[in-house]
């Protein structure tokens, strides 16, 4: 402390601008790829996007682009979707990993480390290998094009599991045993005891859940081959193989189909960030 | 539900029957099929070691397991120290730093279609990248990083650095700020600098986190799909293909499903040295 108190106020002020150039250099490397993309969505038909070299900004900006291919790209079908899809894995995957994560955590019975063990070995496998037999299940299951067809295989993680049941270890066994006293069965300990008690941590796992159900790209490509039930990713590929030609429109394209992710992480972004830290902790 | 005996098993039912279901019976299945010739359309027959003995004869086979084991190389080192410098700069009392966090988040949250299409425009041969790389006079002539077999997986592997730095940031960050203040605190006094305290104090306390992303790192560049499939579709001449690319190529393109089982077998057992390790890491938590 001595010695900073000693540093002259100009040395300070100079390494608080290198840090902001740096932390501005950083930000262009990070988000210079969707701005670039956003340029070239606002440039209109009469500027040659590929000229050399490029124009950074777009001469007379336009929103043309974007309606036009609002005309070619059904945004809000693919928007629904991946809403479905995406929600109904987070509300599965909290329901099945906390169901499943309280007698581990709570009760003693038989095959209960057995269990536990073979829930955690599931991380080992990649779904890679699974894709291949999951498919033809989930044909014979007549799944194929169906929503329950693309959340059903990530409706219970091992990676839920653990934290659920890491999470209910933390509440002290007296609450229970206090509403067992009052006259409280299992289900209902675990439902108003203990599951108001583990916000934070279903928290983390919603988050988790969802970034990886709405950007999920192998699984849906496999499992769908009915444009009607295209999630945003599975459109979006498909929209930039048709106009392969047409960067203006893929631009708008990609752009609209960012909007609503960022939109939901810039207005939940605590939750984000702090759901990543706590989940390097946790697992 | 009385406390019974059941109560237990069947809280534990639905995630097993999904586990059961989706993964331990699946991963059987997938064992079985790398024995078989199946095409989906006859019935599958049992060949023996025909699938593994074939693959090892098959040059692409171990092209594109080459490519993977560039792409871990190139791609975990990055992702393990890039991000702890992140860290500490997102870690810095500075106003509007948490915008600066957000920031570098955003391409972790975003869909890798997305990112593969921005970054695709961004490598083009009169793009943004080759004209950066102009004015900075470290080219003199455009690559055409996609589309060279020199270039493309190493330009995919860029892609994958990128997407990833923000996620291993926060982690390293939950790691910083589990430092205490009083072991820079003491440095202070002694006069060590800003080197020497990254060196003494924050890398050797981040060693737990630095464990946990080479893990987290190593087995996702193993898997490595989506970028491939978005950018380059494995090309030029197979030189971005990676195993994954392979098995799925293989199992959905020319179904030969029993062929594409046994590259997944490899996988699997690729992988799972990483994620042993990952389960005794996980286990000492555990224990604590």
């Amino acid at each position: 402390m001595a010695k900073q108190k000693k540093q002259a106020p100009n040395r300070k002020i100079v390494k608080k601008i290198s840090l902001y150039i740096l932390l501005i250099a950083v930000t262009l490397f990070m988000i210079g790829p969707f701005l670039w993309l956003l340029s070239t969505a606002l440039k209109s038909g009469s500027e040659n996007i590929f000229q050399y070299p490029p124009k950074l900004l777009p001469e007379e900006p336009t929103l043309s682009n974007f309606s036009t291919v609002m005309e070619v790209f059904p945004f809000w079908r693919y928007l629904f979707n991946s809403a479905v899809v995406a929600v109904l894995t987070v509300v599965l995957n909290v329901l099945f990993c906390s169901l499943a994560a309280y007698p581990l955590a709570r009760m003693n019975f038989k095959g209960k480390n057995i269990i536990f063990v073979l829930i955690i070995a599931t991380m080992m496998i990649p779904f890679q290998l699974l894709m291949i037999p999951v498919y033809i299940i989930s044909l014979k299951l007549g799944l194929q094009n169906t929503y329950l067809g693309m959340v059903l295989p990530h409706v219970t993680t091992a990676f839920g599991v653990f934290l659920m049941r890491q999470a209910f270890m933390t509440v002290p066994k007296s609450l229970d045993e206090s509403a067992r006293m009052d006259g409280a069965n299992s289900f209902q300990i675990w439902l108003r005891v203990l599951m108001p008690l583990v916000k934070p941590a279903m928290v983390t796992l919603t988050i988790f859940t969802f970034v990886s159900a709405w950007g999920d790209f192998l699984w849906p490509l496999i499992i769908v081959n009915d444009n009607d039930m295209y999630t945003l990713p599975l459109g979006l590929n498909m929209l930039s193989g048709t106009f392969t030609s047409d960067w203006r429109l893929i631009a708008a394209g990609a752009i609209i189909s960012m909007i609503p992710i960022i939109t939901i992480f810039l207005l939940l972004q605590r939750f984000f960030i702090g759901g990543a830290m706590k989940g390097a902790i946790k697992g | 539900m009385r406390n019974n005996k059941l109560t237990p098993y069947l809280f534990l039912l639905p995630g097993c029957i999904i586990l059961g279901a989706f993964i331990f019976y699946p991963m059987l299945q997938a064992i079985w099929m790398s024995f078989t010739d199946y095409n989906m359309i006859t019935d599958p027959s049992f060949v023996k070691f025909d699938n593994y003995t074939q693959l090892f004869q098959d040059d692409l086979f171990w092209k594109t397991l080459t490519n993977t084991l560039i792409y871990l190389v190139g791609v975990v080192p990055a992702l393990v120290i890039a991000p702890i410098f992140l860290a500490v700069l997102v870690n810095q009392k500075l106003k509007g730093i948490a915008f600066f966090r957000s920031a570098y988040y955003i391409p972790v949250v975003t869909s890798l279609v997305v990112a593969g299409i921005a970054w695709d425009w961004v490598y083009k041969e009169n793009g943004l990248l080759n004209y950066v790389l102009d004015l900075l006079n470290i080219i003199s002539e455009p690559i055409p990083w996609l589309t060279s077999t020199q270039t493309a997986l190493f330009a995919v592997m860029v892609v994958t650095v990128w997407k990833g730095l923000g996620y291993y940031m926060i982690i390293y960050l939950a790691g910083l700020q589990s430092i205490p203040d009083s072991l820079y605190e003491a440095a202070d006094i002694d006069g060590a600098n800003w080197w020497q305290k990254m060196i003494r104090i924050t890398i050797p306390m981040l060693m737990p986190f630095v464990l946990i992303v080479t893990i987290m790192s190593s087995i996702a560049a193993m898997k490595v799909f989506e970028e491939i499939y978005v950018m380059t579709g494995g090309g030029p001449l197979h030189s971005s293909e990676t195993l994954v690319f392979y098995i799925y190529t293989e199992a959905f393109d020319r179904l030969n499903m029993g062929y594409a089982s046994a590259a997944g077998v490899i996988l699997f057992l690729l992988t799972l040295v990483f994620s042993l390790i990952n389960l005794k890491v996980m286990g000492k938590d555990n224990s604590e």
